[in-house]
């Protein structure tokens, strides 16, 4: 149990992904201007960022790496090893497929199902595709927990690695969103207006967020 | 014809005046042999989707374009890991995930929306060409300076003794780190900024 404690503390915190890692910095900088979209959209990355790493890890362990349990291997694998049925070089692609795939289901099942939930968080979710966040952790989700003896615990990390960055970006859009806000009422010289201070508004929170280090693991 | 190339470094540039691709350039500008490694990946992959979509586009139905252009992009993608992974080792180890991440590249999708699906070949492989160095370039000014001031080394090699006696000037790692990033990126940008502001005041 600890150890989960600390490796969502070391993802969400120490590791951040935008702060840390520099992944979804475009929603980062475009969607942080009001409080309040910045709050839907961090809501709608720990959902979809939660969502895709339990969908992609099933992907990748039961059809693409070449392990026991792979699909391929159990039902055509007789006499052969498990090595030759070594799909991750179609990695990206199947990844990048099924994230797409996956947020448009979920935006169609919201509609349905969760109208006052789609009007909140319906127009970030087509956004999320393309947030680089998204695939991200897919992909460190294979690189840091793919091969475990354990499934259940590479499943378990997996999917915290996910959360965990999702309550990061929250923290940090949302963060960025309050002192934006701030920030309008103040006179500041034309050519740094916009973009260029959120950029170092975004340093300066890196530098304070590096006190985390030390933390978790 | 040469205006296809030319516009993506200084008019279009995709990041410093689009602000497309904002990840991978703050994330690899480490070092200038890491942003040299990931402006040439992105720029086969830009030349190679924007001419392969440029060919084929009439095959794809209009409704299905985009998920049809992210399959290209994805298997230029792969070529490029596949490659780099097979003779540029070291560079493949510390571009890490940011090489299949150019998938969600803007950049990239972008080009193939707004030119390559409603240009010709030779057009689109010129477009491609210019936006890919374009960005290689914005990653090379933002790593000589990150590089240069955070590690006091220019491609490797140590030249803090040039401009400052041994022991004399530290270099100021929080430049390679994380915040050094933001802050680099944020002054480029202002001085764009500036630079257009005035340009406009004068010709008023």
């Amino acid at each position: 149990m600890r150890s989960y404690i600390l490796l969502f503390i070391s993802i969400a915190l120490v590791n951040n992904f935008i702060l840390a890692k520099f992944l979804g910095l475009c929603p980062f900088i475009g969607v942080s201007k009001r409080r309040k979209q910045a709050v839907g959209m961090g809501l709608a990355v720990i959902f979809v960022m939660t969502m895709a790493s339990a969908v992609s890890w099933v992907v990748f362990e039961f059809l693409l790496a070449p392990t026991e349990h792979n699909l391929f291997y159990m039902l055509m694998g007789a006499g052969r090893p498990a090595s030759d049925f070594d799909f991750t070089f179609l990695t990206t692609i199947v990844f990048i497929l099924v994230i797409a795939t996956l947020v448009q289901m979920v935006e169609m099942f919201l509609m349905k199902v969760i109208p006052p939930l789609y009007e909140s968080l319906g127009i970030y979710l087509p956004l999320i595709t393309t947030n680089c966040a998204v695939l991200g952790v897919a992909l460190l989700n294979v690189k840091d927990f793919g091969i475990m003896n354990s499934l259940s615990e590479s499943f378990a990390k997996s999917v915290l690695q996910g959360f965990g960055g999702g309550v990061g970006f929250l923290i940090v859009i949302f963060l960025m969103s309050g002192i934006r806000e701030k920030l309008e009422k103040y006179d500041i010289p034309p050519a740094l207006r916009g973009a260029p201070l959120a950029f170092i508004c975004a340093g300066l929170m890196a530098l304070a967020f590096m006190g985390f280090a030390g933390m978790g693991q | 014809m040469k205006s296809e190339v030319i516009k993506g470094f200084f008019r279009e540039n995709p990041v410093f005046v689009l602000m497309l691709g904002l990840c991978p350039s703050l994330a690899v500008s480490v070092s200038v042999k890491n942003a040299v490694g990931m402006g040439l990946a992105a720029t086969f992959v830009l030349v190679g989707s924007n001419a392969f979509i440029s060919l084929f586009n009439r095959f794809f139905p209009s409704k299905i374009r985009i998920p049809c252009f992210i399959v290209v992009i994805a298997t230029f993608v792969t070529v490029v890991e596949m490659v780099m992974g097979a003779y540029l080792p070291a560079l493949n180890q510390s571009l890490g995930i940011f090489i299949p991440l150019i998938v969600v590249n803007c950049i990239i999708l972008g080009r193939a929306e707004a030119f390559a699906q409603r240009n010709m070949l030779l057009p689109s492989i010129l477009d491609g060409l210019g936006m890919g160095l374009g960005f290689g370039m914005a990653l090379l000014i933002i790593a000589s300076i990150r590089e240069v001031l955070g590690s006091g080394t220019f491609w490797g090699i140590r030249i803090a003794e040039a401009y400052a006696p041994e022991g004399y000037m530290a270099p100021a790692s929080v430049m390679v780190m994380a915040p050094g990033a933001f802050f680099v990126i944020a002054f480029i940008m202002a001085y764009m900024n500036w630079r257009r502001a005035r340009r406009l005041a004068r010709n008023v």
